[in-house]
């Protein structure tokens, strides 16, 4: 096969941050072509070097043995080289024919709304798929999004399709659709980019495998030469997982009842529908779901940040289902929110203030109006070293701190209190390994001395490893529970797609 | 070839100081083109504002005099900058604040000068308070826009004392001007070297250390702290955000409204129709430039003080208007908002292919 | 009586019409311009001295657009490749309008121009109770009338439209679609900046016709307050700029008249009104679809992203 694509030594660093150290590979036409890699391996970097979103620091990339240079996705577009992005790059007021109209080329100015409309119900119609193109994309579910994002491109005739862990939000059974238009396009002598780090998909539909790890590039194999565990050895190395003793013993008391619960979204639709578990003391309660099916107003609502329509919520004896945040931390309740930097630091302050940013108000911290600068930075101090915090000069503001280290921030700081319960969001997304084996060991640490926690999160790997039962949530109900010790990926996975109600509670 | 930008990796230090004060000679020198434009010697006319703003002792008391309630509106303002709140209005709280005082000194009866005192800067600061407290109450409640709203409220404060000086509180012996009866002496600060220089100055000064602690040093500073940086975070918190807003630009405008006592009793005893020329429009810039601290207002308020004064005379010896000032504040902003740029990015050339 | 009053109504809107129509395409592309009161100021100067220099009102209206759509570049310039921030420099803005106006208008006041005639539109302008009010207007209102569809139509219903809303809602989509987020944002704005210029030279051109100091006297924000009333959308600013000019001419009436009450109290009455209709609006706004464009006041820097 002729190569449509060379890519040679690139790399490029952020500030603080080698996203990519030294990436070669090379794309055939009419091939899938697997980047995989850990999460914070580089694979979005890549991408976006491939597309013209940001400019390599040094390396080269060839078309058609061609040297190109891309500075803008424009210039990648014009060349063939389309992408689906992780984070889709819909706009949710604009109606699917408004964001499909958006990527042509060549519209005119005054354009033909019927022409335009039918060109694309003819794409839509191939594909067997099910959008209305007046539909506002907000309306729309998260697989329908993406073909969205599909059409966009192969009505843009691009030669290469890169798809940017496409499966991550999509139910097994999506997936094998996708899977077989993805097939189609390669029989019409399309290439296609796939990345993902799901080793199942990745056998399933590769012709070949470049695996990356900490932006490194450090095999290509081709078809045939290589299964689940020769690439599961080859991108997370060496490294044994350890195996986490689990709580065998557990008490029976139980810390949360979560009874009927329901919560409403902005748009007056439900979350979060009537949904019931208990979670008893030391136990780790994993909750695992495709995202967007309810996990976050489960968090939000057990932590007081969004109110509850209905049901209620006790810890112990206290009904908590109306309290406000402060006083569900108060009561007990910490929270590893979802999006670190957006929701769980002040980025201007300093680590020392960041540390107490929920028990400023402890008699500890302050004399009175004033605050107790010496008691904070005690605080700090103790905090750094206790959880290996790497902070920069000091008083410089935290934003500047690297993913990790602002995740060990937050968690310091929710842990400072002894919590009875921990609920945790995705605690490590975008974490090197080391900090998420970090994270992991501080969670079970916390569960043998009978904190409980709630984890949420898309690994299934972390999901088995930690949680001593796993909830499985569809559509804002939990839709039924499994054993770690006996279940397997594949019955989970059904489950998170709707197919399969309870298999053991 | 192409021009882009990038991210420097640390924002320089050396770059974030020097900007506002290299915004403000290129604004001058900018300035000087309008100037000149205007068929006004620049130089000239720069050399004029130092001598009279700087050059003698009288100049330097009254530079003090005008820096006096823009030190307290800049206080303000900036309080509420602190937590991304935008108070636009201090113009109109000066105002309000000026009526609270007036009206305690002229019709509550009070004759003791200390008793006087604390009762007119009480009602300037609870008349500031309550008047930005409107827009407070509306953003806490429902998100609406602090900015319009306090802004539209300038208008609305100006024509109530408007109203108030050509109606029902003229001077019966003031010739049909708008403006009040004078205060009697117990309601006036004390001035000082037989210059306009009053104690509403060093009530200036005592507000900025005091908010410095207050910004600092205390629970609530520290509140405010975290709300300005992330809003979202300081609800995870479990601070009452919406609270906050309110008393924030409560205390911004009372703030404002105590800038507004200080100006009827330190210097014109009276309430008068064009009580500010624009004081609190010119507080706004004070607290961007001062870049959130109390002490940087105190420097920026007597460099803007100079300009005023200056301004002043230039306004008597060549009719320039007085509103040109204003688009010299333009344009010291316009800089160095521009400059802010450069202190995060860089610019870089590349190679790019050839489209077409 | 309600034909005058009606009539009024549509002539004291028509600034804040042109002015809101420039403020929504600069929001459409996701900038919040707070200098529409300056370049009201910039464009009614302008506007005045191009007429009394040249003699003719074309080119003062012309003036008056080419003015503010400059003044309207310094924003641009530090909102859009500056990444500046957009509070602030709208508020520069203004002081800057303000003030240079005041200097260079020197020699405009108490200088006098012919100012915009009416042109009755045949048979229309017959109608009942409507026919002055909205066919017997000078060009500038039938243009206005004109521009409130044409707003819609190329928002809504051409290529470049979808784009600049692209832009407003979400730059990273509009950038991987190739289009250049940076000449959008910049050409909305100054184009903006360029209707709200000819909406103050309404103010020195047909209204009164000569040069006041501070003649727009807060219309500028009334107008940034109506964007917001009108859900971004033009035909809704119209309904909002008549609601004004309605509230305006009754005060007029009522000075005219006269009452006990004071004419600075009535003249407190447009301002009141608008922060009724923002607060109203406001609340309507987060009950429902919200119209906001999602990446409002947001600067776009492509290696910030997630």
């Amino acid at each position: 096969m002729p190569e449509l694509l060379q890519i040679e030594h690139i790399r490029k660093t952020f500030p603080g941050v080698i996203a990519l150290d030294d990436v070669s590979f090379t794309v055939a036409t009419g091939e899938i072509h697997t980047i995989l890699g850990e999460n914070g391996a580089g694979k979005s970097t890549l991408m976006n070097v491939l597309t013209g979103l940001y400019h390599p620091d040094s390396g080269k990339m060839c078309l058609d043995g061609t040297e190109v240079h891309f500075t803008s996705p424009r210039d990648s577009l014009a060349c063939g080289i389309g992408m689906v992005h992780q984070h889709f790059m819909l706009v949710p007021a604009h109606s699917v024919f408004e964001n499909i109209l958006l990527a042509l080329d060549k519209v005119p100015l005054l354009y033909n709304r019927k022409q335009y409309q039918q060109k694309i119900q003819k794409i839509i119609d191939t594909f067997e798929l099910d959008l209305d193109l007046d539909t506002e994309v907000w309306k729309l579910s998260i697989g329908a999004q993406q073909w969205i994002e599909l059409i966009k491109l192969l009505l843009r005739d691009c030669r290469l399709l890169i798809l940017d862990e496409p499966t991550a939000v999509l139910t097994p059974q999506e997936t094998d659709r996708l899977f077989r238009v993805l097939r189609l396009l390669q029989e019409q002598g399309k290439s296609i980019i796939f990345i993902s780090h799901k080793m199942r998909e990745v056998v399933e539909i590769s012709d070949r495998v470049t695996v990356l790890k900490k932006g490194r590039s450090i095999s290509t194999l081709d078809r045939g030469s290589f299964d689940r565990e020769i690439l599961a050895g080859l991108m997370i190395g060496q490294d044994k997982i350890p195996e986490w003793q689990k709580n065998l013993q557990m008490s029976e008391n139980i810390v949360l009842d979560i009874r009927n619960l329901s919560v409403r979204n902005d748009r007056g639709l439900a979350d979060l529908d009537q949904v019931s578990l208990q979670l008893k003391e030391g136990e780790i309660l994993g909750i695992a779901g495709i995202a967007g099916n309810g996990q976050k107003a489960l968090a939000e609502a057990l932590t007081g940040l969004k109110p509850v329509t209905r049901g209620k919520i006790f810890a112990g004896e206290v009904d908590i289902t109306h309290s406000t945040a402060r006083s569900s931390y108060i009561s007990g309740i910490a929270h590893i929110p979802e999006d670190r930097k957006s929701i769980g630091i002040a980025p201007d302050l300093d680590v020392a203030d960041n540390l107490i940013m929920k028990s400023y108000k402890n008699p500890l911290f302050r004399r009175g109006f004033f605050q107790n600068r010496g008691a904070i930075r005690r605080n700090a101090e103790d905090k750094v070293s206790r959880f290996a915090i790497k902070t920069g000069p000091d008083g410089s503001p935290v934003r500047y701190l690297s993913g990790g280290n602002i995740q060990k921030v937050i968690i310091a700081r929710e842990l400072s209190e002894n919590p009875r319960v921990l609920v945790a969001l995705y605690p490590t997304r975008g974490l090197d390994i080391g900090s998420a084996e970090y994270i992991h060991k501080v969670i079970v640490e916390g569960a043998g001395r009978g904190m409980s926690t709630i984890l949420i999160a898309e690994d299934l790997d972390e999901l088995l490893k930690l949680s001593d039962r796993i909830a499985v949530m569809f559509r804002g109900r939990i839709i039924g529970y499994a054993d770690p010790r006996r279940t397997t990926r594949e019955e989970i996975g059904l489950m998170m797609s709707g197919e399969r109600q309870d298999q053991a509670s | 070839m192409k021009l882009v930008i990038e991210r420097r990796d640390t924002s320089s230090t050396l770059m974030r100081f020097a900007a506002p004060v290299a915004s403000i000679f290129v604004a001058l020198a900018f300035a000087g083109f309008l100037l000149l434009a205007a068929g006004i010697n620049p130089l000239e006319a720069y050399r004029e504002i130092l001598i009279e703003a700087v050059g003698s002792t009288y100049g330097l008391s009254e530079t003090l005099v005008k820096a006096t309630p823009l030190i307290l509106a800049g206080l303000g303002v900036s309080i509420a900058f602190r937590m991304q709140i935008w108070n636009i209005g201090a113009e109109g709280q000066i105002y309000i604040g000026a009526m609270g005082a007036t009206w305690v000194a002229l019709f509550s009866g009070l004759e003791n000068h200390w008793m006087l005192m604390i009762t007119m800067f009480s009602a300037a600061f609870i008349c500031g308070g309550l008047w930005a407290g409107v827009a407070g109450f509306l953003r806490a409640r429902w998100s609406v826009n602090e900015v319009i709203v306090t802004l539209l409220m300038n208008y609305i404060a100006i024509l109530l004392v408007d109203y108030l000086v050509y109606g029902p509180w003229r001077d019966p012996q003031g010739f049909n001007f708008p403006l009040t009866a004078q205060f009697a002496d117990a309601a006036r600060f004390a001035s000082f070297f037989d210059t306009r220089l009053h104690s509403g100055f060093f009530l200036a000064l005592v507000f900025a250390l005091l908010l410095y602690l207050f910004m600092e040093r205390t629970v609530w500073g520290y509140q405010i702290k975290v709300i300005g940086s992330n809003p979202q975070a300081a609800r995870y918190a479990g601070m009452r955000t919406g609270q906050a807003v309110f008393w924030v630009l409560f205390l911004s405008g009372a703030i404002a409204g105590v800038a507004g006592f200080s100006e009827v009793a330190g210097l014109q005893y009276r309430l008068q129709h064009g009580l500010s020329p624009g004081y609190g429009y010119t507080a706004i810039i004070i607290a961007w430039l001062a870049r959130r601290s109390a002490i940087g207002v105190v420097i920026v308020s007597l460099l803007m003080g100079i300009l005023l004064v200056g301004g002043d005379s230039l306004q008597m010896l060549w009719q320039l208007p007085i509103a040109f000032v204003y688009a010299f504040q333009g344009l010291i902003l316009f800089f160095l908002l521009g400059s802010d740029f450069f202190i995060q990015y860089r610019l870089k050339l590349i190679r790019g292919i050839r489209h077409g | 009586m309600v034909e005058i009053l009606l009539d009024a109504t549509v002539r004291a809107g028509t600034p804040i019409l042109f002015a809101t129509l420039g403020a929504i395409l600069n929001e459409r592309a996701g900038i919040i311009n707070l200098g529409i009161e300056g370049l009201m100021l910039i464009g009614a100067l302008a506007g005045f001295a191009g007429t009394f220099y040249s003699g003719s009102l074309l080119i003062g209206v012309l003036c008056a657009f080419i003015a503010a759509f400059v003044a309207g570049s310094i924003h641009a310039l530090i909102t859009v490749p500056l990444r500046g921030n957009q509070i602030v420099s709208g508020l520069a803005l203004t002081m800057f309008g303000i003030g240079v106006t005041a200097l260079f208008g020197r020699g405009m006041v108490g200088e006098t121009i012919v100012g915009l005639e009416r042109i009755a539109l045949p048979g229309l302008s017959q109608l009942p109770i409507v026919g002055r009010a909205l066919f017997q207007q000078d060009l500038l209102i039938y243009i206005s009338f004109i521009l409130v569809f044409l707003i819609w139509f190329f928002l809504y219903r051409t290529r470049i439209g979808l784009g600049l809303r692209t832009v407003g809602e979400n730059p990273a989509a509009a950038d991987t679609c190739g289009i250049s987020v940076s000449l959008y944002r910049f050409l909305a704005v100054t184009t903006g900046a360029g209707l709200v210029g000819i909406g103050g030279a309404y103010l020195s051109l047909a209204m009164t016709p000569m040069w006041i100091e501070n003649m727009s006297a807060g219309r500028g924000w009334i107008a940034v307050a109506l964007v917001i009333f009108s859900g971004w959308s033009s035909h809704r600013a119209m309904l909002g700029a008549y609601l004004f000019g309605g509230i305006t001419a009754m005060q007029l009436r009522f000075q005219a008249i006269g009452t006990d009450i004071s004419t600075h109290i009535l003249q407190m009455l447009p301002y009141i009104f608008t922060i009724l209709v923002l607060v109203v609006s406001t609340i309507r706004l987060q009950k429902g679809s919200s119209q906001q464009p999602q990446g409002l006041g947001q600067p776009y820097d492509r290696e910030d992203r997630k």
